[in-house]
């Protein structure tokens, strides 16, 4: 499913915090959202998953514009996993995963046969099907994300929308989540937006990079293209050497030090 | 094996439905049963099916009855209450009270009886409306591009404080008439008839016929609000609904029953600890725990300084505060 973002603008209080961005995203692409600190980019992607209020401005999905939409309708081919989450101490994965299927839920229904084999499904992609019967919170935090990317599967959706789904794991944790979106963006066509802080990593899996500061997009393209020497100097105030990884096939920089 | 699992699960959670409804039953034969005058099971059924213009007949159909199934609306619509208000508010924390309930009712029905006598069969209105009325005005305060619960619980506090300071001007004004709204104050049941049981009736029955439809919904907002929003929910829409639909539940029981709100923090949390935090088994239960409680303290009430009664909000918070600590203490161990 494609993404278009047209001349949005979100405002907090009077601030303007994002200002006219627009974009495009094709099915099936991987796009991340890069940006300093206090750039706007959380703001951003909450503007899309329809978390903030939208000042001005309009986002299509497979150009119907959303606001013609109902937001249940919405919710079943666009899933969100937002940077904050709450869990109950006694919800099992399963239990999580189950929720997923609410916006395909009728009016007072309960779990039919054809939403337990997608929650099954949903567990199964995520790797989690041995261990569905743990509560969520004894689980590590690549598990944890996992379990909610799973509960976002379950909603069988043809965008994935993730705010930072790396951020507080370890290393590992972030290879685990990342490689798994990866791969559900390969075996299921998903077109994937998110934002990370990791800027190899964006480089790593992305197939387009928007770079927002101070609430604008000042750039947008593959990965190779948008990062440079410039990029990381005007925006990241950094110095760094930029490589290109022959194994992984993608570019990647080191920093070297940061400019006053 | 997995799916015969949950099926165990669901089983279990239906067994503990199960026996807190017949919990609910027993204590229902146990108020009926006892107080002042001691009526065994067998007189109760004798009195009900065969006799007529006995006295058992008549303490059991114009007292006991009446004041029995208020106690047990009662405690179903303020446990309900509670139980929705501390999934919206995710916040185990909340109850009717962090909404406004106890201080605008308890504002709205001093000023009718002390200030305007003569007006006193409007107090029961005056609790419900005052109720209603604190919660729109902590909901309005709370308001800023939308309502986090955060926001609301510390305008809550704010509102509740404020409202508390006019009915305490009230008292220190009228100290002569203070005494015969103490009974509001901490809550009784005492000279309840089917009057009450009329009043409260309808919104009970609201209250039974929600848990067919929001039990979903409120499992969904315990996620928190972005990953409703993602679900489909209409967060502020679906909270501000949530959160009218406790006041009206709470603001009926106060204008029957007094300032019984904390009925409503600690019910659920009782409840919870036995069946868990999913709504389609929490709700139900609330239902039966809340009614077995407020009808057993109300019985104790009767029972323990017969021939006199104490309010059963003395009672309730007598047994609920150190169950309360017990808990916190139980939940900073997890």
């Amino acid at each position: 499913m494609e993404l278009t973002v047209k001349n949005l603008d979100v405002k907090y209080s009077d601030k303007k915090i994002v200002k006219d961005v627009s974009f495009h995203i094709n099915t099936g692409e991987i796009a991340t959202i890069i940006g300093p600190n206090g750039s706007g980019k959380s703001t951003l992607i909450k503007a899309v998953s329809r978390c903030l209020k939208i000042s001005r401005g309009d986002i299509f999905l497979d150009k119907i514009n959303i606001k013609e939409k109902k937001t249940k309708d919405i919710a079943q081919e666009l899933a969100v996993l937002p940077q904050v989450k709450n869990v109950s101490s006694d919800i099992s994965i399963e239990e999580l995963v189950s929720y997923g299927r609410y916006p395909h839920l009728k009016f007072g229904k309960r779990l039919g046969k054809e939403d337990k084999d997608i929650i099954d499904w949903a567990l199964e992609k995520t790797g989690l099907q041995d261990m569905r019967k743990r509560f969520v919170i004894t689980l590590s935090g690549g598990e944890r994300q996992r379990a909610w990317i799973a509960m976002s599967l379950a909603q069988k959706p043809k965008i994935l929308i993730l705010d930072e789904p790396t951020t507080f794991l370890d290393i590992s944790y972030q290879l685990e989540v990342l490689e798994l979106v990866k791969e559900l963006n390969e075996t299921l066509g998903l077109t994937v937006v998110m934002v990370l802080h990791d800027l190899n990593q964006a480089a790593r899996y992305s197939d387009k990079i928007l770079v927002i500061n101070n609430g604008e997009l000042c750039d947008f393209g593959e990965p190779d293209k948008v990062i440079s020497s410039c990029l990381l100097k005007d925006i990241f105030r950094i110095d760094a050497d930029i490589y290109d990884d022959k194994i992984n096939k993608c570019t990647y920089f080191i920093p070297r030090k940061t400019i006053a | 094996m997995n799916s015969s699992n949950t099926k165990q699960e669901g089983i279990k959670k239906k067994l503990i439905l199960l026996i807190f409804m017949i919990i609910a039953v027993l204590s229902f034969f146990i108020s009926i049963g006892n107080g002042a005058v001691k009526i065994s099971f067998k007189e109760i059924l004798n009195a009900v099916l065969f006799e007529e213009a006995t006295v058992n007949y008549q303490i059991i159909w114009n007292v006991r009855l009446p004041r029995t199934i208020v106690a047990a609306l009662v405690g179903t619509c303020l446990a309900l209450s509670g139980a929705i208000l501390q999934g919206v508010m995710r916040n185990p924390l909340a109850g009717p009270n962090i909404i406004g309930v106890s201080a605008g009712a308890g504002l709205l029905t001093l000023i009718v009886l002390i200030i305007f006598p003569s007006y006193y069969f409007l107090a029961p209105a005056g609790a419900f409306v005052g109720a209603l009325l604190a919660t729109l005005l902590i909901y309005f305060l709370a308001w800023k591009e939308g309502v986090v619960p955060m926001r609301l619980i510390l305008a809550g506090v704010a509102v509740s404080s404020l409202l508390g300071a006019g009915t305490n001007a009230i008292m220190t004004f009228y100290p002569d008439k203070v005494s015969g709204i103490i009974g509001f104050m901490v809550g009784g049941l005492s000279a309840t008839n089917w009057r009450h049981v009329s009043t409260i009736f309808p919104y009970a029955t609201i209250g039974i016929i929600l848990l067919l439809f929001i039990p979903n919904k409120l499992n969904i907002l315990m996620l928190g609000d972005e990953v409703a929003t993602g679900l489909g929910i209409n967060v502020e829409k679906t909270r501000f609904l949530f959160i009218i639909i406790s006041s009206l539940l709470a603001g009926a029981a106060v204008s029957v029953a007094g300032l019984l709100g904390f009925v409503g923090l600690i019910v659920p949390h009782i409840t919870r600890l036995f069946i868990g935090s999913d709504y389609r088994y929490l709700l139900p239960a609330t239902i039966f725990t809340g009614s077995s409680i407020v009808v057993i303290c109300d019985t104790i009430s009767r029972v323990i300084f017969a021939p006199m009664e104490i309010p059963v909000g003395i009672i309730m918070s007598a047994l609920g505060a150190p169950f309360f600590l017990y808990l916190l203490r139980r939940r900073e161990k997890n």
